[in-house]
């Protein structure tokens, strides 16, 4: 597809369309792109098409690499503070906003959905519509953009988008302390989140022997090693037994940590990725239903309001371990939790299927169901004829 | 429409005394704080829980009349207007938080509550709710999310719908629905980002989870004076571009410096225009951007620079910005506000034809707004005994708009659509735009019940009576920004 007409043709010849951006997350771009429907792959429509400094703002293409735009965005001190995933994987804006992903940075200011002010897309009937507006502030008509993320493609195909940005830090510091449980850690976790020091990220992931947390600060340089030794207080000062802690100060050491967490590049090769939303009280359960499975490696992010979780891949090559006790759509139902695949596939128990979740039986949505009446109504107006797939 | 027979249908429902039908009752809900609009609902009711909410909206469904859900009526743009022959679900007994999670940092409201209760709840644990509109001691949380209500301190960390988490909603035909839940994070389209915002033309949020912030540790407030308003404008440029991150960035002109004097006694100097700008954040962080902002400032060439070192100086600061509205009404008997939202580059444009706009009509505006995100507040002042005063008062604030729109901007950056200015939302979005939008609604609410004629251009006109400050801002209880 390489420009917007072309797809509106697409939409109004075909009986069913589904998008690609570049499928860095392919459980949820290429499944499709094998049956019947027509597949559109929006890598070439991409481009930026206004980027104003001075206003904080930009906008580009759905099809533009989120690595592009933050190369530039860094050339003016400016970035994306919600930390866009899998860039270096080819991810593109309009990807991640439909998928809705957030890294790391989402703690600070908020996630893809506070930046993202603007969208032009092509509904259901071919028509390429509007959404919000070019300004930090508006609050006329509905919020359509808030209503694209996170869509997958099921709504419409985004063609054009309009971000807001924040001025880039300075400097960075990453405070990293080691624990020996999970419940040291929340405790520290708790002390950190519930204190006045403004964090950037807060990040935290089961090692081979205990556990460790990452809590990232921003700021003026001048002042940079003040407010990371008041961290470390506030760290050290959790209720939990604390193994040892170390600063990462060093400007490219620290970004590198974080770097491999927005690449993803701690998941093991061969294994699928799951993004799950949740919040620390839940964290124990989750730990419990998880415990004896080797295969599980898994981050969570955003003060634990968010795991990634590598997961073993049924699509993957012969040689990659497979639990093949676990049954993740089951165990997300139990733990009346949601996942969406992000890149492989599950194993699915078909015994553990609801009723009404029969038909997305190799769908990326895991455990509890999706099922919304406010939602349906919206896909019927903006998609009357079913051309994008149901939800 | 059958509003006889289910009046009939609610007394059984509701006691007498939440069940109004005489004028004397109904007169109170007649307008919200934007009087020029004035409308008779068939019945107020007022719901002491979720499931009376819920079963009025299946009746209104049922028996095919329109409803407006009610929070504290100080919408500006006639939001909260009752529609002739409908009914007004008024919510404000539905005023409790039902769980402060200061772990989880979050706290379920109903919708009801008002917004400062949230942060006056959350206090004891070092948290606040974030948007802080001036109305924020009387508009409950419900109003806010139906106008993605913002405030002062929304530069830094957005609007209401940045603060909402999840909601439980009564659709327009009383199916209740859940939308988010309590992480930060989601699956599947923003539900709750789409309902926030939606002028009631949605349903009823009956539950709303709020996300809680950490106190900042510190403020530090500046005051600059500059000798004309394109000079403030221009530091506002200057500090937008140092990559600092304000907190808030306001500004205000000599009518509205000379109102908060009168109002107030702010004690600001006097001077063509004021600027406030303060941080917040970690101690130790914030004194070393107040230096470099302080650098910044100085290099703007002000006339007079006052800093706010106690926490009673920055009260003062800002006791004088957040009268200045209210007290411009005191300059004339009347007067419209728009806040319309310009690309914050074109700032000086939009107030340079403001400033042409109110000569030509011959009309004085005073301007007070959101400086740090382009948010105008053009206070267009007009007395309404005058004949045609209103009219030419709301053809200055039409032109308004339309250059907001023509400067690539928003009519509303936090006031919302409502009823005012349904004819404006046309000019910003297209034919495909409008379409769009109907028919969402008409699929989420197919007899178009809920809030029938506000936002979305519809027929029938409103009568026009007078135009003038909200009651409880005439006493002084609330002011605007
Ligand atoms: C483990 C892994 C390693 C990889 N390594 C490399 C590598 O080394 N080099 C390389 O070049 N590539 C690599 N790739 C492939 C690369 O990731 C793809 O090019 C990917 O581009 C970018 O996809 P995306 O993020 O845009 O979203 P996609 O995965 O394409 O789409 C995500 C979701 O968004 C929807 N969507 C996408 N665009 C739109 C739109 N405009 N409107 C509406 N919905 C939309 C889709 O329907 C889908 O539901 C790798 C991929 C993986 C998984
Ligand atoms: C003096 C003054 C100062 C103000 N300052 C600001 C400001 O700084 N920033 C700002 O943004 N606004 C401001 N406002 C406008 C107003 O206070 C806000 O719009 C506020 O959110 C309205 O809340 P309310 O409870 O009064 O709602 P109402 O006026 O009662 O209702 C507003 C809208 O919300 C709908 N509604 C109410 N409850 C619900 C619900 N539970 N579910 C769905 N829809 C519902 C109504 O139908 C109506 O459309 C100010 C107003 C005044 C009078």
């Amino acid at each position: 597809m390489n420009s917007v007409s072309e797809i509106q043709e697409a939409v109004q010849g075909a009986k069913s369309v589904r998008v690609r951006g570049g499928g860095s997350k392919p459980a949820l771009s290429q499944r499709d792109c094998q049956v019947d429907a027509q597949c559109l792959d929006l890598s070439a429509l991409k481009g930026v098409i206004d980027y104003q400094p001075e206003e904080y703002t930009f906008t580009a293409r759905a099809g533009t690499p989120v690595a592009e735009m933050t190369a530039l965005l860094a050339e003016k001190g400016q970035y994306l503070p919600f930390d866009p995933p899998l860039a270096e994987r080819g991810a593109t804006l309009g990807g991640t906003v439909a998928a809705g992903l957030s890294g790391p940075g989402r703690y600070r200011y908020g996630g893809i959905r506070d930046f993202l002010i603007g969208i032009r897309f092509v509904d259901g009937k071919g028509q390429e519509v509007r959404g919000g507006g070019a300004v930090v502030k508006n609050a006329a008509g509905f919020d359509f953009p808030k209503l694209f993320v996170g869509s997958l493609g099921r709504l419409g195909i985004l063609t054009e988008l309009t971000f807001k940005v924040f001025p880039q830090p300075s400097a960075y510091a990453t405070v990293a302390a080691e624990f020996d449980g999970l419940s040291d850690l929340l405790g520290a976790l708790d002390a950190v989140t519930r204190s006045a020091i403004d964090l950037h990220a807060v990040d935290f992931a089961p090692e081979e022997q205990g556990w460790t947390l990452w809590v990232r600060i921003g700021g003026l340089l001048t002042v940079l090693q003040e407010r990371a030794q008041a961290l470390r207080t506030v760290v050290s000062a959790g209720t939990g037994q604390m193994r040892s802690l170390s600063l990462y100060q060093d400007q490219e050491e620290e970004e590198g940590l974080w770097q491999t967490v927005r690449s993803m590049r701690w998941l093991t090769e061969g294994t699928g990725l799951v993004r799950i939303p949740l919040t620390p009280q839940r964290i124990p359960a989750v730990e419990e239903a998880l415990s004896g499975s080797q295969t599980a490696t898994r981050r969570y992010s955003v003060g634990g309001n968010l795991l990634w979780l590598g997961w073993p891949d049924v699509t993957a090559q012969a040689g990659v371990e497979q639990d093949s006790s676990r049954d993740l759509h089951g165990l997300l139902q139990e733990l009346g939790l949601q996942g969406i695949q992000l890149i492989g596939r599950a194993r699915r128990e078909g015994a553990n299927r609801d009723e009404g979740d029969a038909r997305d039986h190799e769908g990326p949505l895991l455990g509890r169901p999706l099922q919304n009446a406010f939602l349906r109504r919206i896909a019927a107006a903006l998609d009357p004829e079913g051309k994008f797939e149901p939800w | 429409m059958n509003v006889h027979p289910l009046i009939e249908t609610l007394s059984r429902l509701y006691d007498a005394d939440r069940l109004l039908t005489r004028p004397a009752q109904l007169m109170a809900y007649e307008s919200d704080a934007l009087t020029a609009f004035q409308q008779r609902a068939a019945a107020v009711v007022i719901p002491q829980n979720r499931e009376e909410v819920i079963e009025t909206i299946r009746l209104c469904h049922g028996y095919n009349v329109p409803f407006v859900a009610r929070g504290s009526g100080t919408s500006l743009s006639g939001g909260s207007l009752p529609i002739a022959d409908g009914i007004v679900i008024a919510l404000n007994r539905l005023d409790r938080i039902l769980r402060l999670d200061a772990a989880e940092r979050i706290a379920v409201v109903e919708p009801g509550v008002i917004n400062l209760k949230v942060s006056e709840a959350a206090k004891p644990y070092g948290l606040y709710y974030a948007p802080d509109p001036s109305s924020q001691s009387i508009c409950t949380i419900g109003g806010n999310v139906a106008f993605n209500s913002g405030g002062a301190h929304c530069l830094k960390y957005g609007m209401t719908s940045n603060h909402v988490l999840g909601m439980t909603v009564a659709l327009p035909d009383g199916e209740v629905v859940e939308l988010g839940g309590e992480s930060l994070e989601g699956i599947g389209p923003d539900l709750p980002g789409f309902f926030v915002g939606s002028e009631g033309l949605f349903g009823v949020a009956l539950e709303i989870t709020l996300r809680l912030l950490p106190i900042p540790q510190t403020y530090r407030t500046v005051l600059a004076a500059y000798d004309s308003l394109h000079a403030a404008g221009d530091a506002v440029t200057a500090v937008v571009a140092s990559g600092l991150l304000p907190g808030a960035i306001e500004i205000m002109d000599a009518l509205a410096i000379k109102a908060a004097e009168v109002g107030a006694k702010a004690g600001y100097p006097t001077a063509p225009a004021l600027l406030i700008v303060e941080l917040e954040g970690e101690e130790s962080a914030v004194e070393a951007e107040f230096s470099q902002l302080m650098q910044l400032i100085e290099e703007t060439a002000p006339v007079e620079v006052r800093m706010a070192q106690t926490a009673d100086e920055r009260a003062r600061i800002w006791k004088g910005r957040k009268a200045a509205f209210s007290a411009v009404g005191r300059l004339a008997p009347d007067y419209i506000v728009q806040d319309g939202v310009v690309p914050r580059s074109r700032l000086g444009d939009a107030l340079a034809e403001i400033d042409r706009l109110s000569a030509s009509y011959g009309i004085d505006v005073a301007n007070v707004f959101h400086a740090g995100d382009g948010n105008l507040h053009p206070l267009i002042l007009f007395d309404g005994r005058e004949e045609g005063a209103l009219e030419r008062a709301e053809e200055l604030a039409g032109e308004v708009l339309e250059l907001c729109v023509e400067l690539g901007g928003s009519i509303t950056g936090e006031h919302g659509v409502g009823m005012e200015k349904r004819a404006f939302l046309p000019k910003m979005y297209g034919p495909l735009e409008m379409q769009a939008m109907e028919d969402v609604r008409r699929s989420v609410d197919s007899k178009s019940l809920a809030n029938r004629g506000k936002m979305l251009p519809a027929g029938e006109a409103e009568s026009l009576t007078h135009v003038g400050p909200h009651p409880l801002e005439k006493a002084g209880v609330i002011f605007r920004e």
